[in-house]
């Protein structure tokens, strides 16, 4: 069922709005559990439009499994996706730093608010984010220390190939995830691929995750998809290789591989000279599990990270 | 009058950025004039550098005290400018969003660490800088509220008001609140203007810089007294939100006094021109704050009016 979240007036013959499909259980059940799926605060990260198309149509294809409530949230920030750009273009503000928002304040607020309160009362918020157009990421689960015993039992559930504990943007006060943990839902932010696209096989097994917690919850009473368990690291396990230099980034090692300390995993050119401006080496072994898409850099830029602990 | 160059970012296709400080005096650094971070503040642009050319004639007459030193810092977003972009790169990231930097971290992040450090050394810090709204608003100098601040030097601006906020998650991360310590003071000065030059304000904007370091003893120069502020704290301004959206007609200026029920501002239908919304004054006051751009959106902020104060 398509319902309006909110609804403002802009001033030239449009309305700023966001619709929610909630799909209801066929069956009379008392108490139902609710889970809410959101995607797109940053209007250039796509992945999460094929995930919510997926579990819609899974709960389409056998309705009669469905013991709860899913609310689907498939583009909470719409301009900025139509613009494929990650702020909102008519705030020009990144939508996730406004939140927990205010009932009563301006338009960014009441936006932030009114999302707020339509997740409010369910069992868990997934908050679906892709990487940007810079870096390619494997399916993960970014949590914040502060959540972590309320929040682990259900990463583990998602099928992501790794959980990455305070990983330090997610968890800034004004995020949504951080607003609806803070109130109690506990909610999981889901990093994958990389912006401006979809990668089909990612959102096959996160939404294979997402109907694992859903069995997990009673929610769901068909068959268990088959998931894994994710890897599970901390800030200090994650090795972040940056450029000293400015130039064209060629990477020597496919993401999501293994690496050996001492092995050069890209270099920097020069396209002017013809010269290789410097060899990007991994000081530690492990999961190439960032990499950058995007060649040109500026010094300081990520070229990639490696997870190294958990192995 | 030393040009000193404080930070270089090096881009593989365009000039490198040098962000620029000019120096007045010797000796123990205490006063850095800090200029805009985003590319659309025009005004802040302008006024820095008339400042800087002010001081260059003063240092000339002899007038900074023995063993004071000034720092003008005109421009740190050079890029943003000649793009006509309000923040900084392929990222369109906000410069006063990467505070206190980090000489390690992403390119934007070793250039704010490395001007933080630099900044830091003087004892205050004076900021030009700007609403993220479309507004024009009454002159006033900002401190944050963190328990270190002292209200009484923002007074000696003598400007007409001063402004203290208490800070949001959002706002933790900004030049001002990073500098705010027992040891440094920092200001910033909000003027009428942005987009459009203006000259009155910009004297005004340079007589109050020169007041207050007047009368912190680091420099002799007769001025015109001022005002005696006037103390506000942000969260008792009042928000005149508009109920609908379309053309905004204001009758009303920031600076005047408004009588409960006088008419503030039109909201217009764009297709057929009729009156939407009559904006009426809910109560006597001044006018801190204007939207001034021809279009409004639902519950954006139209005014924001100093409750029963007049003129
Ligand atoms: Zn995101």
């Amino acid at each position: 069922m398509k319902e309006t979240v909110f609804e403002y007036e802009l001033p030239v013959g449009e309305s700023y709005k966001v619709y929610r499909n909630r799909i209801m259980p066929e069956a009379e059940i008392n108490s139902p559990g609710r889970i809410s799926i959101v995607s797109g605060i940053h209007g250039d990260e796509l992945e999460g439009q094929y995930i919510c198309y997926e579990v819609a149509r899974r709960i389409k294809e056998h309705p009669e499994y469905l013991m709860g409530i899913v609310d689907i949230y498939p583009a909470v920030n719409p301009f900025a996706i139509t613009m494929a750009s990650k702020t909102n273009p008519l705030f020009k503000n990144d939508m996730n730093r406004s939140f927990p928002g205010n009932s009563e304040g301006n338009l960014i607020e009441r936006v932030a608010n009114n999302l707020v309160e339509s997740i409010l009362g369910s069992d868990l918020c997934l908050d679906i984010h892709a990487s940007d157009i810079f870096v390619r990421e494997i399916p993960q689960v970014r949590l914040s220390e502060d959540f972590a015993e309320s929040l682990l039992p259900f990463a583990k559930l998602t099928n992501a190939d790794m959980i990455w504990m305070n990983a330090t943007a997610t968890v800034h006060e004004s995020t949504l995830a951080h607003s609806l943990n803070a109130l109690g839902i506990p909610t999981l932010v889901i990093e994958m691929g990389q912006g401006h696209q979809i990668y089909r096989p990612y959102g096959d097994q996160i939404v294979d995750g997402i109907f694992n917690i859903m069995c997990e919850l009673g929610m769901w009473t068909g068959p268990r998809p088959r998931t894994q368990l994710p890897a599970i690291s901390s800030d200090g396990s994650v090795e972040f290789i940056r450029t000293e230099v400015a130039g064209i980034f060629m990477p020597l090692t496919e993401h999501n591989h293994f690496v050996k300390a001492g092995e050069t995993i890209g270099e920097i050119l020069d396209p002017f000279s013809g010269e290789k401006l410097e060899e990007i080496v991994a000081e530690q072994s492990g999961l190439l599990f960032t990499q950058r898409i995007f060649p040109i850099v500026h010094a300081g830029d990520l070229l990639a990270r490696i997870l190294t602990g958990a192995f | 009058m030393q040009s000193v160059d404080l930070y270089t970012y090096k881009s593989i296709y365009r000039t490198e950025l040098t962000v620029k400080g000019y120096v007045f005096g010797t000796g123990q650094k205490t006063a850095c004039i800090v200029g805009p971070t985003r590319g659309n503040e025009y005004q802040q642009l302008y006024i820095c550098s008339q400042l800087v050319k002010k001081l260059q004639e003063l240092e000339k007459l002899g007038v900074i005290a023995n063993d004071k030193q000034i720092m003008v810092i005109p421009c740190i977003n050079h890029y943003a400018f000649n793009l006509t972009k309000d923040f900084f790169g392929v990222k369109d990231q906000d410069l006063n969003f990467y505070f206190p930097g980090n000489d390690s971290g992403e390119p934007i992040s070793r250039m704010t660490g490395e001007l933080f450090n630099q900044i830091k050394e003087y004892s205050y810090m004076i900021q030009f800088s700007s609403f993220y709204e479309r507004a024009e608003c009454v002159p006033h100098v900002r401190m944050i509220e963190n328990g270190s601040e002292n209200v009484s030097l923002a007074n000696l601006f003598g400007l007409p008001y001063v402004v203290v906020r208490k800070p949001v998650p959002t706002d933790t991360a900004t030049l001002n609140y990073n500098l705010q310590t027992e040891e440094n003071s920092a200001f910033t000065i909000y003027t009428k203007a942005r987009e459009k030059l203006d000259d009155k304000c910009m004297k005004n904007a340079i007589s109050g810089v020169l007041r207050f370091l007047t009368r912190m003893g680091v420099m002799k120069y007769e001025c015109h007294a001022g005002y005696i502020s006037h103390v506000l704290h942000e969260e008792d301004l009042a928000d005149v939100f508009a109920q609908r959206a379309g053309i905004f007609k204001p009758i009303v200026e920031v600076g005047e006094d408004v009588k409960y029920g006088a008419k503030m501002a039109e909201i217009l239908d764009p297709f057929d021109g009729t009156v939407r919304e009559e904006i009426v004054a809910s109560t006597d006051g001044i006018v801190f704050f204007a939207h001034n751009t021809p279009l409004i959106d639902q519950y954006e902020t139209a005014f924001r009016m100093i409750h029963r104060l007049h003129e």
